[in-house]
């Protein structure tokens, strides 16, 4: 490795011996690509002709108010109904540099998959998804989705049958297979270099935001808020802002059913650091160190892990995070579709919550507030079990 | 002398290679794990590799897995698998053994100066401790706790391995190399392919003696696994499948696989 692939005292390349060379051509790979002018221009060509970017920040006119104002970034409008399409395109290029022919790829909710598989459709490679059977079920619109675009879906029936038993299992198949195959991980977490290249390729999220929120408002937001599974889309919104102080960093766990039981999914809030799925980070666990199962809503944010630069922002305190419950997080989505006609995923819908708690504060204190809020997703994916969740609410 | 030592140059004397024999601790419980180890010694295994069953094992495949899921939903915890040991090390005191786990389970055990997991293995008798999800990448710390409780630390070489990595594999390992026959997780193959480059590298550094894993399940993978250099093999998959397949049994239906296995590694005229 040329590098030591660590956020602070997180991260890492913890995995079988077999797969560093794997990880050491990527890492090669990555480098020598992010030096190269005709694969930075064959990826904005991409981004912008195919994938549609750069995407809108919109100002919310119902939510919020004058004083606190809270902003959209439109990553629901990427291509694929979610910021993952940036990201996959990128590795897709990479995959095909390395000469390889096959990629294959986990998915939660399916929107990584989709993004995979619109990739694997694009540059022609053979494509496998490793989906949870949990997954599978409460996610079937994505499933014909990537089945359509020519993908191969797998359904994983071990362990928690969710995204973590998907990973295992993707990396079982990476270690047979990376002669001629890619990982493509969704995420910022996994062995480096996954954590470090997936937030360069997501970096663009933010870049774009900065320079928006400055085109309105003339100055940087107080905060950038995003919800925080394996950490993805926050990883891409916080990267610009990092080095801006003055802008707080929130990422939003799902606490599910609630912080104090044992069904969420707040690694951060409720983890300990640990090794997993090839990085030293926060993981939810037993004593013993037996992985815990998690729990969301969302199938996005359903995992046990987290990237680990959030663990580093976390320790650090340069990055705040928070927990929204399923049901702020339901209330949020209903209220963002009802009021600007909207219909987030739910992924989404946890960052907008805490974007309405934090505004509804400041209106009451009288405080100017400006919120950049990342919409990560669409919410097509999530609308039968919307369905079934929000009538029961009535 | 450590153990390994004394059992590598005492086969040596006599042409053998060591039968290595894998299996879960705490499948299908606790006792009968207890009983399934004491038949592999009798059947004729030179040395034992244990697993400490993990929820989320990425280098192992369905069978060793699944006997992960069955120890785990038995109850059974690492405090179990370390006084399991330590009871096997009374009755058993020359036969080597070694832990083979992941990391997670290793750092939850907590560390203050070095990992706390390795002391814990050095009091219940174990020789060696293997990670699987350790490369020589990020194995300092492992390392130098296990040889702050005088445990050998087992390091994986893979076919693929770069030189200048399976030079530090040589050096900083200890007990045995334990070497992946082939890409891929665990698992019981009908045919293997042996690496014989790997194995005249590690001779060349001088690595402590290769062991070859994953695919091997034959008394032929054996007798090929020898004859390209390897000082022994592990056998783990196909053992932890003739245990979930005799639950009336498992202890008979490995003693006598043990000792169809241990045959193989005997010189040809002996055979």
């Amino acid at each position: 490795m040329l590098m030591r692939g660590r956020f602070g005292a997180y991260g890492g390349a913890y995995v079988p011996e077999i797969l560093m060379p794997a990880l050491e051509q990527l890492e090669r790979a990555f480098l020598d690509a992010q030096e190269d002018p005709a694969f930075r221009a064959e990826l904005e060509e991409l981004l912008a002709k195919y994938a549609g970017r750069p995407t809108p920040l919109t100002r919310c006119r119902n939510l919020g108010s004058q004083r606190a104002r809270i902003y959209l970034k439109r990553e629901d409008l990427l291509h694929g109904g979610a910021h993952k399409t940036n990201q996959v395109l990128a590795q897709a290029l990479l995959a095909r540099r390395m000469g390889k022919t096959r990629i294959i790829a986990e998915t939660g909710a399916g929107q990584h998959g989709v993004a995979t598989a619109l990739a694997g459709a694009q540059f022609g490679l053979e494509t496998r998804i490793y989906m949870g059977a949990h997954d599978v079920e409460r996610q079937q619109l994505n499933v014909f989705r990537m089945e359509l675009m020519g993908a191969e879906v797998v359904p994983v029936e071990s362990g928690s049958r969710t995204l973590k038993d998907a990973i295992n299992e993707a990396l079982r198949d990476w270690t047979a297979s990376f002669a001629d195959t890619h990982y493509l991980l969704g995420t910022v977490a996994g062995p480096h270099p996954f954590p470090l290249m997936v937030r360069e390729y997501q970096r663009v999220i933010g870049r774009e935001a900065r320079a928006q929120i400055l085109a309105e408002e003339k100055r940087l937001p107080d905060a950038a808020i995003a919800c925080v599974g394996g950490g993805s889309n926050a990883m891409g919104l916080f990267a610009d802002f990092v080095a801006d102080e003055e802008v707080r960093l929130i990422g939003c766990e799902p606490a599910g059913r609630g912080l104090d039981g044992g069904e969420h999914g707040a690694t951060l809030l409720r983890g300990r650091p640990g090794i997993l799925h090839g990085a030293e980070t926060y993981v939810l666990q037993d004593e013993d160190g037996q992985i815990s199962e998690s729990w969301s809503v969302s199938a996005g944010l359903d995992y046990p892990a987290v990237g680990p630069e959030h663990a580093f922002l976390k320790d650090s305190g340069r990055a705040d995070y928070v927990g929204v419950t399923d049901q702020d997080a339901l209330e949020a989505f209903a209220l963002l579709a009802r009021s600007e006609g909207i219909i987030c995923a739910f992924e989404s819908a946890h960052a907008l919550a805490h974007a309405l708690r934090l505004a509804a504060e400041a209106d009451e204190q009288e405080r100017e507030l400006v919120l950049v809020v990342n919409l990560s997703g669409r919410g097509d994916k999530d609308m039968a079990q919307a369905q079934k969740l929000l009538g029961r609410m009535k | 002398m450590s153990r390994y030592e004394r059992m590598f140059e005492r086969l040596r004397a006599r042409g053998e290679g060591a039968f290595g024999a894998f299996v879960m601790l705490g499948d299908p419980d606790l006792g009968t794990s207890a009983s399934i180890l004491d038949a592999l010694v009798g059947g004729g295994a030179d040395m034992l590799e244990v697993g400490i069953p993990f929820s989320d094992p990425v280098a192992d495949g369905p069978v060793i897995q699944a006997a992960a899921v069955r120890a785990l939903a038995g109850g059974v915890r690492p405090a179990h698998c370390f006084a399991l040991l330590a009871d096997f090390r009374e009755r058993h005191p020359e036969m080597p053994v070694g832990i083979l786990t992941y990391a997670n389970l290793v750092i939850a055990q907590g560390h203050d100066n070095s990992h706390r997991f390795y002391r814990l293995a050095a009091e219940a008798g174990v020789d060696s401790v293997l990670v699987a999800d350790v490369p020589l990448f990020e194995a300092a710390p492992f390392l130098a706790s296990a040889r702050a409780a005088g445990v050998a630390p087992v390091l994986i070489a893979a076919p693929n391995t770069p030189p200048e990595t399976l030079a530090g594999i040589a050096s900083e390992g200890a007990g045995y190399t334990y070497c992946v026959a082939r890409a891929g997780v665990t698992g019981a193959d009908e045919e293997v392919r042996f690496d014989a480059p790997l194995l005249k590298a590690l001779a060349a550094l001088g690595a402590p003696p290769p062991v070859l894993g994953f695919g091997i399940s034959k008394p032929r993978h054996v007798r090929l696994a020898l004859a390209a250099g390897a000082a022994g093999i592990i056998s783990g998959s196909a053992i932890v499948r003739l245990i979930a397949d005799n639950p009336s049994d498992p202890a008979a239906a490995v003693r006598a696989f043990a000792a169809e296995m241990k045959a193989a590694t005997l010189p040809a005229g002996a055979q």
